[in-house]
């Protein structure tokens, strides 16, 4: 793999700006909809449930269209790069294993996802030897348990393997 | 004076061991957010708010609970000079104008200087901004007591308008951001009528989006995947402060005093206005550069350069929670979030607080005092400490990091769901910093939106629908139109330019 191709735009403004204004106008779409379901006029006791909602879903889906037009208006020569090929690999290098972290948290709690995550970052990205690794994913999770469980009192999800170790 | 003795009473109440052993540890906790990528004010305190539901539920407990959180918050002000001197990395928005000259005196092996100077106005900016705080809010507050619903939704729209008026970023951008926080502030049960709405059958939805869940992943996501992309590593200058260099600093400081001056009012001005700490570091900066003598010089190393910016953010920074304890509309997303936390704690942010909760509200201003002075101390002697955490790479940080934030999250509502939205609102956060959309008017419309919409409501039940009510007394009246001038100030301001350049 060359430098050239990291380099290289994976998306750019023109392209960025279309897609998160039209994601927004989505957004404005289905609060409105959802206002005029609930009743966006007046009952006897003042404004009906939908009647801020609904315009405020209006705002949006005005808003989000002048800003899909301004992007439109932006000539090619002037659309810069969003995000370079090597950037988008290193961003999402961090954001698939954060999902995949939130999706772990849900079947093995927090404190297993929580080691494999950190685990998984050190050796991975930061291409630390294993007891360094498992020296600090260990810690931060003793740490945060001894914090958050024992001082503070905050339950945090569990899974499995805590049930097997009695701390459930 | 009344407000001397309410001071005098406010200190008794923040002097207990407890709560100046808290005012420790907030201030050291809030450098370190304020240091660590991803990590500022905002975030910072959002994940650590739901550890202070049990804290305030204990009689005086509340209090102890608003010192905790307002003295992170005054860390991580002093926290972003670190980052943003030793590393040209602005660790808040607000200190990317110490970058300026900040940076180059530490290249020049001057970090120390900097430092001491950047800690020194830091201070001096929020001691006139507290004393401001204490004179002027029972005022406010006093004045704010006849306020009925239209007043207070008139001073509501005067907040966001204020955020298209004055921020730089396309008003159309702002108006989608802030009504985007609005629509997931409806979402869930209706405050008015009690019935649920736009949860679309989902039972995730039922209690709605929670603010601060918005903020961890729009702020602490958000911003780790924005530093990723500038790469790895982190390379910054070596930090030490010897006891000389301080007081050698000190020596020279006095010599700007009327670039101090200019910069707390800057500051403490734009505070109490929305969105202030950040046009009020460049604004001030600006100011400095054009009025001294060694203007030119801004940029390559000046002292001057650091004092001017960092004054003008602290005196903003806390001069935001000046409207946000008298009226219960924060200034700043850090103020809002300190704001939820006072709602979530069941007190009731507005007039009414320095009526009914005399001991919080002087205790937490008596705080401020003791808060800067603790900040002070802890800075000026753990430098290095700091620094070293920056040092820490990031493939270490990082993971830990978001794994703090999804904490933060679940235990804002005991929900997993709320760690997915956290992911979500991290990628938003990220395209929405790219893309120029500004975040704070979006998490200020997430906390605000219930309330704006009720005294919205409120309003027209009394006036039986007629939008009039927003004009009918002066003070109301007055309000509004200036909220409507500022809603339009960028057509006006361009109808401006247009005219100008025709006629000349």
């Amino acid at each position: 793999m060359s430098d050239a191709r990291e380099g290289r735009a994976a998306l750019r403004y023109k392209g960025a700006e279309i897609g998160v204004a039209a994601f927004l106008f989505a957004l404005g779409a289905l609060v409105i909809y959802g206002s005029l379901k609930l009743g966006v006029g007046w009952a006897e006791d003042g404004p009906k449930s939908g009647y801020f909602p609904f315009y405020v879903g209006l705002i949006i889906c005005v808003s989000s269209l002048v800003n899909i037009a301004r992007a439109l208006l932006v000539r090619d020569a002037d659309n810069k790069t969003f995000v370079k090929v090597g950037q988008l690999k290193l961003v999402l290098s961090v954001l698939v294993p954060a999902a995949v972290y939130a999706a772990l948290v849900t079947w093995i709690g927090i404190y297993a996802a929580s080691v494999l995550f950190i685990g998984f970052f050190m050796r991975w990205l930061g291409k630390y030897p294993w007891w360094k690794v498992a020296a600090v994913s260990l810690g931060t999770v003793v740490v945060l348990y001894l914090v958050f469980e024992l001082w503070f009192k905050v339950p945090l999800p569990k899974g499995p393997l805590e049930n097997l170790l009695g701390l459930g | 004076m009344d407000e001397i003795q309410s001071l005098m009473q406010g200190f008794n109440v923040a002097l207990s061991p407890t709560n100046l052993a808290l005012m420790f540890v907030g201030v050291i906790l809030g450098v370190i957010i304020g240091v660590l990528p991803g990590l500022g004010g905002a975030n910072g305190v959002a994940i650590l708010l739901p550890l202070t539901f049990g804290m305030a539920q204990s009689p005086g407990g509340a209090t102890s609970a608003i010192i905790l959180l307002s003295c992170i918050y005054w860390g991580a002000l002093f926290g972003g000079a670190i980052t943003s001197i030793l590393f040209n990395i602005p660790g808040e928005p607000w200190s990317v104008a110490t970058t300026f000259d900040g940076y180059p005196l530490a290249q020049q092996g001057k970090a120390g200087q900097a430092l001491t100077a950047a800690f020194t106005s830091s201070f001096v900016g929020a001691f006139f901004a507290v004393v401001m705080i204490t004179f002027l809010s029972p005022v406010v507050a006093n004045f704010a007591l006849a306020f009925g619903p239209p007043e207070f939704f008139a001073v509501y729209l005067l907040t966001f308008c204020a955020f298209i008026g004055t921020s730089k970023e396309p008003p159309f951008k702002t108006l989608a951001s802030m009504m985007l926080g609005f629509a997931l502030a409806a979402v869930g049960t209706d405050t008015v009528t009690g019935t649920l709405r736009l949860t679309f059958g989902s039972t995730h939805l039922l209690t709605g989006f929670d603010f601060l869940v918005a903020v961890i992943g729009l702020f602490g996501i958000g911003e780790i995947l924005l530093t990723l992309e500038e790469g790895l590593a982190f390379r910054g200058a070596k930090a030490k402060i010897s006891a000389r260099v301080v007081l050698d600093t000190w020596r020279e400081l006095p010599r700007y005093w009327l670039t101090s001056i200019r910069s707390t009012l800057v500051g403490c001005f734009m505070g109490i206005v929305p969105g202030g700490a950040t046009p009020a570091s460049f604004m001030s900066y600006g100011v400095a550069r054009r009025f001294s003598p060694d203007g030119d010089k801004f940029g390559t190393g000046k002292l001057e350069g650091v004092v001017a910016p960092e004054t003008a953010a602290h005196a903003a920074g806390t001069s935001a929670l000046l409207p946000m304890i008298t009226l219960g509309v924060p200034g700043s997303p850090t103020a809002a979030v300190l704001l939820g936390g006072l709602m979530i704690w069941g007190l009731q942010p507005g007039p009414l607080l320095f009526v009914e909760q005399k001991d919080f509200v002087w205790g937490l201003i008596a705080s401020m005092y003791l808060g800067n002075i603790a900040g002070l101390i802890v800075v000026l002697t753990c430098v290095p400490l700091f620094a070293a955490i920056l040092r820490v790479p990031f493939s270490v940080i990082a993971p830990i990091i978001i794994v703090i934030c999804a904490i933060g999250s679940f235990t804002v509502k005991n929900a997993i769901f709320d760690v997915w939205m956290m992911v979500v609102f991290g990628i938003l956060g990220y395209l929405f910093k790219k893309l120029q959309y500004p975040l704070a008017p979006l998490v200020l419309a997430i906390v605000l939106g219930d309330n704006a919409e009720s005294a919205f409501r409120q309003s027209m039940l009394m006036s039986q629908g007629e939008v009039g009510i927003f004009f009918s007394k002066p003070l109301v009246g007055t309000m509004t139109v200036l909220a409507l001038l500022l809603l339009f100030w960028p057509v006006i301001s361009w109808l401006i330019a247009r005219l100008r350049s025709r006629s000349g």
